[in-house]
Formats: C-alpha cells, structure tokens, sequence
C-alpha cells in the first residue's frame, strides 16, 4: 500500500498526530497476556495499515487508531504494545 | 416439532437488537455504542409458514475469548454453558456490512462452534449509501453459509432473513483448520467479494475533526450537557404550569363534589395531592430523555468517553464508566448493569459503588420544588434561569463527589496496574424522529406506571397512617400531630434536628427510601393534612417556602445529592455484584455523606442568615 517504509519498528504509542503505520506485532506485557490476544482480535496483526486519527486532551492520551475500518481509542498502556513501522511521505 | 432455537451473535453495535427487535416485536433498547446490551434476552417469532421460533438476543462480543462478565454471557449461550439452557440450534450471525474487516473475523471464530449458521449483512442501506458493494454470492461460496442482507431498522428489513427461516436448516458450518489466521482468511474473502471505495465514511472524519479536537471537543461536550440541563429545566416550566393548574382544577372539583368525611380526605389531601405533586415532573422527565435519547442514537457518547478517559483514570474510574454513568443521570439501575461493559472487575466495582451519586430523574421533583421555593427568579448573564444553573450545580455536584469517591476508593486499594479502554467509536447516525417518540412514550409509560403502583399505594398508606388513629376531642395538638405519622415522625425527630429536617420532613424521609421522589409526595399528603383548611391541597411549594428555613431547605438539598434512597438501587448492586459486602458499603457511606453534607449545610446557613 505504501511504496516507501521505513525499517525500524516502533511503538504504536510514539507516534505523532496523523501517521500511517504498518503494523508488525503485538508485544504481550505479560505471558498469555489478555490484552494482546484482544488487541490482534480486534485486527492489529502483521501487515495492517493503521492510523493515527485523534489523541485525547490531556497528554495525548487516549490515542483513536484507525484499523481495518474501525475507530479504537488505545491508551498508551495498550498502544505501548503494538509494534509498527511507519510510512514515510510519498514523494508525488 | 419443538420450536427451533435461534441466537443472534455478532460483533458489539452491529444492529443485533435492532434486528431482534423487528423480528420479534419486542422493544429493547437500541443505541448506537458497543456494550447496549448486557443480558440475555429472549422473543418468540412466527414465520409466514408457520414455523415458532426462539430468538435470543446477546451482548455483542469481539470474541469468544470474553474479556468482560457481557462477553461471557454470550460465550456461555453459544458455548451451551449457561446453566439450565441447551446450546441453540442455529446462529445468526449478524455483521455490520460497513465494518466487515473486523466482524468477518468473528464470523469465522463462530464457525469453530460446528452450529448451522446464517450470515445477516445488517445495515445495507448505510453500505449502499457509501458504495460499498458486497458480492452475496462469492461470499456464501467462500463461507459456506447461507448470506442474507438486512436492514434492522426499516420495517420489513429482515425478510430476506425470515424466509430464510422457512427452508430447512443449513449444514452445520465447517471451521478452518484449527490454529489457522483467520485475519488472512478475512482479507482473502474481502479481496474476493467486497469493493469500498474508502475505509472511513467522510462524514464520521468532519465530525470527528471538531468533536475530538483538545480544545473545541472538551468545550463542545462542557456546552451538550449545559444545555440539556438548562433545557430539562426552562423549557419544561410551561408544561408543569399547565398540569399543576389542572391538578389544582381536579382537588378543587372532586373537593367541591363530595360531602366532608374520610373518602374526601383519601381522595383530595391523599391521592390528588400525593400523586399530583409528582406527575407534575413529567415533562421534565421527558425533556431529559429526550437528549439522552438523541446523544445515545447519534453516537456521540463514545466520543465523550474518550475526551474524558485520562480524566476518569485519574479518578479511579475508566472512560469506559462515562456512559454507565450518564445513564444513571436517568437512572442508577440501568446504569449499574451498564456497567458490565466495564473490563477490569474494580474498575467495574468503582462504578457500580459511585453511580448512585449521579443525580437521577427521580431526585428531579424533589430538586425542583425545593429550588421554585428557595431559589428566587431571576435571569443570569441575560439568558440563564437562576434555578437552571442551581440545578446544573445540583448535578455537577453529584458528578464531583461521584469521582471524588472513586478516588477514594483506588487510594484504598492501591493497585496501579494499567488496564484496558480499547474503546470503539462508532459511525454517526442522524436519529430516527419515530425511534425517538417512541423511546420518550415508553418512558413516559414507565413514569405514569410507577407513579401509579409505588407512588399511589405508598401514598394511600401515608394518608391513612396520618390521619388515624383520630385524637380524642380534648386534643390540644392538632390531628396528625396524633396519627401514627405524626408520632413516629415526632420520635426520630432528634436524629435530624442537627441537620435542620423538621418532623413532617422526618416523616416523608421514611417512605422516600422506596423511591425518592415518593418523599414528595408524601410531603404533598403530610402538609394536606396537617393543612386543616378548606382550600386547594395540591399546593406544596407555598406551604415549604412559608415554613422552612432557607437552611433547611438547603440541608434537604444536600442530604438529596447523597443518600441512597432507593431500594431498587441496592437490589441491582446486590444482584450484579453478588455481595451484600458492597450494598451495606454503599449504603454506609452514601447515608454517611448525606448526613455530613446536610449538617454542614444547614450550620453554616444558620450561621449566616
Ligand atoms: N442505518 C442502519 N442503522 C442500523 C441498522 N441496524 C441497526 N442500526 C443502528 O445501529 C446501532 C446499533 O444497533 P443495536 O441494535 O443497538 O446494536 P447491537 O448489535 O444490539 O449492539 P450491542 O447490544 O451493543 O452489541 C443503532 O444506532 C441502530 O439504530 C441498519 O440496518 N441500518
Ligand atoms: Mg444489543
């Protein structure tokens, strides 16, 4: 979907307003960690495009992450463990 | 044959209710947030055929794996492991046609069940409107079941659906082989059969570019519920003038019709003035559900819970409580079963403890009558009601101690382990008019009922207990000063004298525990009574503010914002919690506040005036 991507992995939760990303993985914080099992359910799983659309007033926190078609608000405790790469500007 | 047994399961706010609401005639509640409903529910349906069926409507889930007690209601059902209940015999799976990348998934997951299944492609009109196209074909190909398009909220939407029911019941599904990647699965068939021209509906991004913003959002949200709580009380003064003028038209007639004697008191000081004095909320009532109802239908609640998130954490609570909480502003019951939506079970508990302090429709009359009698008229800042922006402090308050005890309470528990939002925010949705008309008309049933079961009997009882037994004629006090009433009401007199409640107020503490505003009514009946005199009972408000003090008036107000005088209420945490430890907890510390609040209060007017 996006011809050019950087290589280094990054937290969902680092990135700025308005990015693309690609997902790569979900860290789990703890073994069988119940919130990643929901988080790949829920479609943040190796290849998917995601987006930051919105961050809460205070600190940023929660962030809305566009996913597939669905709007989820993360905060950064979950965002922390989903690992993506990011979509460097087209260059048109 | 036994009749079939059908559950419908889905992702949370893909129109399952809706769907089970048409086909079955029931009237569940529909809004458009995941997590509306939270309990089994179930309605029978017969096809054009002839065929009964059972249908049961589920809490929508993401996954079988339940990550919260609503979630494992439907994992149970479908599992078959709900006690005394077999599993059913056949699944509808319902999807939202617009968000099929996330509701696929769970399709596939229920597969693994090895039920008969059904695809219901629900909201095709909203798919339609944004060109999404969905080949049927391909996808009952690629699924293996049956395929049918709904739209749950047009009257025969569900046809397709129900002729469906009419054939035979489809093989049981075939899963995937186990461990297989079902996301993989879901993007290969979306390939295949569905083309969108763009993920998001341009709509939802306009919106959400202003409602979410840092700034704009927060003043937005401060401005919705400023608004509805000065509407609830400007706009429905009107409305009150016109059924107190005929309450007072009624006593005065049916006074007027029958000889002196003990049926015309029942009738003009008991039921006209009890029962009168609370009806008289209605419009309120209405005004206030009104914009629940609208901010339920348009999807905006969601929002509000995610603007406000970081603000709830740090109180202890999650953004998760806001609509658990805002539905306690109409009621504490829905509002504490609400609360199974709520993941982190102290999260959950927080919740449940704190949302009796949301002020409920119930404490509304009481609110009003106390503010018409103390608070002066007057306009603020050229367009606000003064008594407004008192009620809008009244709830605010409510609100403040809400999150000061759920504070409280995650200081005692000391955990700081992070927990969940994972929070969907859905499409928008412009309210349907009729939708609307019949929500308030439910809940104006619901008033009048409760009205006439609680309120009258509680009332008739009052009546008699105030006016019997009849003193001797040597009495020098007046009459309900020797009732039964009267006396009891004399003897716990002492435990609120501090706070400033004389012995009528006592007397109508006692009856107001069944529901609050029963104590209004019983103060309607107390003061007719005691009244003695020829003329219209039904007027409350002169007799209180002639007779109280402003500081109790105020310390009424105060104890109102705090104490949990709802047995109903109790009953519900008892039942979602399954501990008496957090009613008796509840019920400690909320009468604890209350009488603190009150005392407080009423020393400190005293002190003043
Ligand atoms: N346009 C459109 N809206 C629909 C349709 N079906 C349901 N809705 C709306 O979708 C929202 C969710 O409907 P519900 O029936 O409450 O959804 P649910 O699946 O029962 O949701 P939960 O109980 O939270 O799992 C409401 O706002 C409905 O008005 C449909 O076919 N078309
Ligand atoms: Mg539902």
């Amino acid at each position: 979907m996006f011809e050019v991507a950087s290589k280094e992995s990054e937290r969902l939760a680092d990135l700025p307003l308005g990015s693309v990303a690609t997902v790569d993985c979900v860290h789990q914080s703890v073994p069988e960690d119940p919130i990643a099992k929901r988080l790949r359910d829920l479609g943040f799983v190796s290849g998917e495009p995601v987006r930051i659309v919105a961050a809460g007033p205070i600190g940023g926190d929660p962030l809305l992450v566009q996913v597939g078609f669905t709007r989820f608000a993360l905060r950064q405790g979950e965002a922390r463990r989903v690992m993506v790469h990011r979509a460097l500007p087209h260059t048109e | 044959m036994s009749t079939l047994r059908i559950a419908l399961v889905g992702n949370p706010n893909c129109g399952k209710t809706a769907l089970f609401n048409l086909l079955t005639g029931s009237r569940q509640k529909v809004a458009n947030y995941a997590g509306v409903t939270v309990e089994r529910k179930s309605g029978r349906l017969t096809t054009p055929s002839g065929r009964t069926l059972e249908v049961l409507d589920l809490p929508g889930a993401y996954s079988l794996t339940a990550a919260s007690p609503d979630e494992e209601i439907t994992r149970d059902v479908c599992l078959g492991r709900l006690s005394g209940e077999q599993q059913p015999d056949a699944i509808v799976c319902v999807a939202d046609a617009t968000n099929l990348r996330l509701h696929l998934r769970f399709v596939l997951e229920l597969r693994y069940l090895g039920l008969p299944m059904i695809l219901a492609l629900n909201m095709s009109d909203s798919a339609m409107k944004r060109d999404i196209r969905v080949d049927r074909n391909i996808l009952e190909k690629e699924l293996g079941i049956p395929v049918v398009e709904t739209v749950a909220v047009h009257r025969g939407g569900a046809s397709s659906l129900v002729s469906q029911f009419d054939r035979d019941l489809p093989e049981p599904a075939l899963a995937l082989p186990e461990g297989a990647d079902l996301h993989a699965e879901v993007n290969r068939i979306l390939e295949a059969a569905v083309s969108m021209p763009s993920r998001t509906a341009k709509m939802d991004d306009a919106i959400d570019r202003v409602v979410l913003h840092p700034v704009w959002g927060l003043a937005i949200l401060a401005l919705v519920m400023f608004f509805m709580f000065q509407a609830v009380f400007a706009w429905a003064a009107p409305f009150m003038d016109l059924i107190d003028a005929g309450i007072g038209a009624i006593g005065t007639f049916v006074g007027d019709a029958l000889p002196d004697g003990p049926l015309r008191g029942l009738l003009v000081e008991g039921i006209i003035a009890g029962v009168g004095s609370v009806i008289i909320f209605l419009p309120q009532i209405l005004i206030l559900f009104l914009f629940i109802l609208v901010l339920e239908e348009s999807g905006y609640l969601p929002r509000a819970a995610f603007l406000l998130d970081r603000m709830m954490v740090g109180a202890g609570l999650t953004g998760r409580s806001f609509i658990p909480l805002l539905s306690s502003v109409a009621c504490a019951i829905p509002g504490i079963m609400a609360a199974r939506t709520i993941q982190d079970p102290r999260d959950r508990l927080s919740t449940i403890l704190v949302a009796p302090l949301m002020t409920c429709s119930a404490r509304l009359p009481v609110y009003t009558l106390l503010i018409a009698a103390f608070v002066p008229q007057q306009t603020v800042l050229g367009v606000f009601n003064l008594g407004g922006v008192v009620l809008f402090g009244l709830y605010v308050a409510g609100t403040f101690f809400a999150l000061a005890a759920a504070y409280v309470m995650k200081r005692l528990r000391r955990t700081s382990e992070d927990h969940a939002l994972l929070l969907e925010l859905p499409s928008y949705r412009v309210p349907n008019p009729r939708d609307i008309a019949i929500g308030l008309w439910d809940r104006a049933r619901i008033f009048i009922v409760r009205v006439g079961k609680i309120i009258l009997s509680i009332t008739v009882v009052l009546w008699v207990l105030s006016s019997y037994p009849v003193p001797p004629a040597d009495w020098g006090g007046t009459a309900i000063d020797y009732s039964l009433a009267g006396r009891i009401g004399h003897s716990v007199e002492w435990i609120f004298a501090p706070i400033g409640f004389n012995w009528q107020i006592c007397i109508a503490l006692i009856p107001g525990l069944a529901a609050r505003e029963v104590a209004v009514s019983a103060l309607g009946t107390v003061y007719a009574i005691s009244a003695a005199s020829d003329d219209a009972a039904s007027q409350l408000l002169p007799i209180i503010s002639s007779q109280w003090s402003l500081a109790t008036g105020l310390s009424l107000l105060a104890w109102y914002v705090f104490a949990p005088q709802c047995l109903a209420t109790l009953a519900t945490m008892h039942r979602e919690t399954n501990s008496w430890g957090v009613v008796a907890t509840a019920l400690i510390y909320l009468f604890g506040l209350a009488y603190i609040a009150s005392f407080i209060t009423y020393q400190i007017a005293v002190a003043l005036t």
